[in-house]
């Protein structure tokens, strides 16, 4: 395994440079905050493994198997991980209860990868009045980057802002006379997808020549598509989850009309979205994503897609690997695990923060090449990139370079 | 149980059960009082949140038993009630500023009105047709929060979050001890008010629907009036429990008040012991240190683990907790004799 060796060995180098340029006196000293000892670092998490959304607990499984995979390898900087993850069944109020009981009975130094946009509501201002970090967590809303009101949250994943800026950025540079029509669902999500496109189009939002929104409650959408065809777009964007997105190309194909299609990484699924809607009407259907797929065999001998399996392998070998939850969790305790061993010895709260808020272009072996984490004090959103994909024959095949949605000043 | 309760002849959905039985005796109830109030005293911030939560879930439960214990009528919709007094009380604290004590009367006045409007068309159903409807009420109620029409006051899917209140009069207490021994005053008149509803004229109309719907009603019970009747009360406690499950969790979303919770509250009622007042609280222990009994077995077969505990329960004692008590009783009864 090159890669990871490699990493560690920058990383390594790294905490000299650190410990070089902030002096020997502060790091050679061991500072811990409750949670963390000269044996110990005990990590809290909060995932649906029952309830409507546990198909998520997929998520919570590989984070596990990441951090029992560091253990058996000798620890962070010599401390074994104990990984407390409780199950909330997607419910906001058993969230805040299991929330408490991880900060004050468990006595854990931080809350990671948490899930679920309601559930990281209801436990976001407690945790921030306590002071203990809820890094990572596992939703796409864009509220999680506010480090003035909330300093001790931090989001992952791309926010859906940041991905319909990047369709905005694609269509202005590649489509620069189109118009274009949305559809979105009416709720955080498809208000959040249609929010970054206006922002993205805010030179010229008449660009944008119709808007159409749907219920999640509605059985089909074709009356919807049909509509938006009376504006006469070049372009049509899905915001919707994998059902409607299905339905939605498949009404394409039926209309015999080929617009640019453009679906949000939410339904970009091959296995509940293209293969539904039927693979002809699929083709050329644009999307975006930040993280390898699992089932595309371009990645067969890649470094970071054989750590990947050699851990599902070894440590989750139940687990279904094109389960792009499995990516994702694997992905976010890779993170982690870089912040903690970036701590050294002082394991405070504080400075598990400021890690976390100065990670530089961090690069990991689940994320496509070229996509990066990064943050800064006033930047709590990790992944800004993404790139651009298109359906051709059975799969997505990925085109063009890596987009940033970062703004500078927001 | 004595065998003559076994006996089956178009045997009502509920048992009788008679008002004395509905109650614990003096002794008791001071020592469950007792240690109801001494324990925050000496655990974390969070046992006393879960026993917050405990008492909480106990009044809805408590409601639930007035309803089906008390009345004979069945309710799968409490998750709506509750869902209605928590969105009330944390939209006048949030939006009008209010006091987060002068919300709770009047989520329970606005559940209240809603329960009663909602028995009318109820009257018609009973049995198993009631429960079906009580359960398009559960299920509808997540949606109906998440509408736009609605978005400004609810704050749609994203909900809204609730400001805790400190201890009044400078109170050297956390804000966890004084929600606590607030919640607490209001189930003990919550409780005290529903035995003595019981015990009253009203009560024992309820109970006479019960047992025998046209027995009731050629005593000159009011059949349709105490039918709603129940139904009101029963939601506008429902809507206190809300609003102090608002103020305690510091957050409403539509997701908190899905169907699980009404079946949830509906499972508290039957472990606890249909009609069995103070079994409300065993119940509602039940359904929230239950489920993280089973988490511990096993996180991947956790529901598995779950319907088998449940399963045990309802195999090994069918009455609930009011068995347990009641053979407690007899053996204490039998030990003072020798």
């Amino acid at each position: 395994m090159p890669t990871p060796n490699r990493r560690r060995i920058a990383t390594a180098l790294l905490g000299l440079a650190v410990a070089a340029a902030t002096g020997s006196s502060a790091s050679a000293q061991k500072k811990y905050d409750t949670g963390a000892s000269d044996t110990e670092i005990k990590i809290g998490n909060i995932v649906p493994y029952s309830g409507p959304a546990s198909a998520y607990g997929v998520v919570g499984k590989a984070m596990a198997a990441v951090f029992r995979k560091v253990n058996d390898e000798g620890g962070i900087n010599g401390r074994k991980i104990n990984f407390i993850s409780y199950d909330d069944a997607y419910s906001p109020p058993k969230a805040v209860e299991q929330a408490r009981k991880l900060v004050e009975s468990d006595e854990v130094l931080l809350l990671f990868g948490t899930l679920g946009t309601a559930s990281n509501t209801a436990i976001q201002k407690y945790l921030n009045a306590k002071k203990v970090p809820q890094l990572f967590v596992a939703t796409g809303a864009t509220k999680w980057n506010d480090p003035k009101t909330f300093p001790w949250t931090m989001g992952w994943l791309p926010s859906y802002q940041s991905e319909s800026r990047i369709y905005a950025k694609y269509l202005l540079k590649e489509k620069p006379a189109a118009k274009v029509a949305v559809l979105y669902q009416n709720d955080d999500m498809g208000k959040d997808y249609l929010k970054g496109l206006e922002d993205g189009f805010a030179s010229d939002p008449a660009r944008i020549v119709g808007k159409e929104s749907y219920e999640v409650a509605e059985p089909t959408i074709d009356s919807h598509v049909v509509r938006l065809k009376s504006a006469n777009p070049d372009v049509i964007i899905f915001f919707t989850t994998p059902k409607f997105g299905a339905q939605a190309i498949k009404k394409l194909g039926e209309m015999s009309w080929k617009p640019v299609t453009i679906v949000s990484n939410v339904s970009a699924s091959t296995a509940t979205v293209m293969r539904p809607a039927g693979l002809d009407n699929a083709q050329g259907v644009i999307s975006a994503a930040y993280a390898k797929d699992a089932s595309d065999p371009q990645w067969k001998d890649d470094a970071g897609m054989k750590a990947f399996d050699e851990l599902l392998a070894k440590y989750m070998p139940d687990t279904n690997r094109v389960d792009s939850s499995a990516m994702t969790g694997y992905n976010m305790a890779t993170t982690m695990v870089e912040v903690l061993r970036r701590c050294g010895d002082d394991l405070t709260r504080a400075n598990v923060m400021k890690q976390a808020a100065s990670l530089k272009q961090f690069a990991q072996g689940g994320l496509l090449p070229g996509v990066t984490l990064s943050t800064g004090p006033s930047d709590f959103q990790p992944i800004e990139q993404l790139q651009l994909m298109q359906f051709k024959g059975e799969r997505w095949q990925l085109f063009g370079d890596v987009i940033s949605a970062e703004i500078v000043g927001n | 149980m004595s065998a003559a309760e076994e006996v089956v002849t178009e045997a009502p959905a509920v048992e009788a059960v008679p008002k004395r039985a509905m109650t614990l005796g003096y002794g008791t109830s001071l020592a469950v009082l007792a240690a109801l109030i001494l324990i925050p005293l000496f655990v974390k911030n969070f046992i006393i949140f879960q026993m917050t939560m405990l008492l909480i879930y106990g009044l809805a439960v408590l409601a639930l038993n007035i309803l089906t214990g008390g009345s004979g009528q069945f309710s799968l919709g409490q998750s709506a009630f509750y869902a209605v007094g928590a969105y009330t009380s944390a939209i006048l604290m949030e939006h009008a500023g209010m006091n987060y004590a002068l919300t709770l009367p009047i989520a329970g006045l606005i559940c209240f009105g809603f329960g009663f409007l909602f028995g009318q068309p109820a009257l018609r159903l009973s049995g198993v047709y009631l429960a079906l409807a009580t359960f398009a009420l559960a299920t509808a109620m997540p949606q109906l929060l998440k509408l736009g029409y609605f978005e400004h006051w609810t704050g749609g899917v994203q909900g809204l979050v609730v400001t805790k209140p400190d201890a009044p009069f400078g109170l050297p207490m956390g804000q966890d001890m004084w929600l606590y021994y607030f919640t607490l005053a209001v189930s003990i008149a919550i409780y005290v008010a529903s035995v003595n509803l019981l015990r009253s004229r009203s009560g024992r109309a309820f109970m006479a629907i019960r047992d025998n719907e046209i027995a009731a009603s050629a005593m000159g019970v009011d059949v349709a009036l105490y039918k709603t009747l129940a139904f009101g009360v029963s939601a506008g406690i429902t809507g206190v429990a809300g609003g102090l499950g608002a103020i305690a969790v510091q957050f409403v979303a539509p997701d908190g008040y899905t169907i699980t919770l009404a079946i949830s509250l509906f499972l508290g009622m039957v472990v606890g012991g249909v009609g069995w007042l103070p079994g409300s609280i065993v119940g509602s222990a039940f359904i929230i240190f239950v489920p993280n009994i089973a988490e511990s077995i096993s996180k991947g077969l956790s529901g598995a683990v779950f319907g088998v505990l449940l399963f045990l329960v309802i195999f090994l004692v069918p009455h609930g907790a009011r068995q347990v008590a009641i053979v407690a009783q007899q053996l204490i009864a039998k030990l003072k004799k020798n």
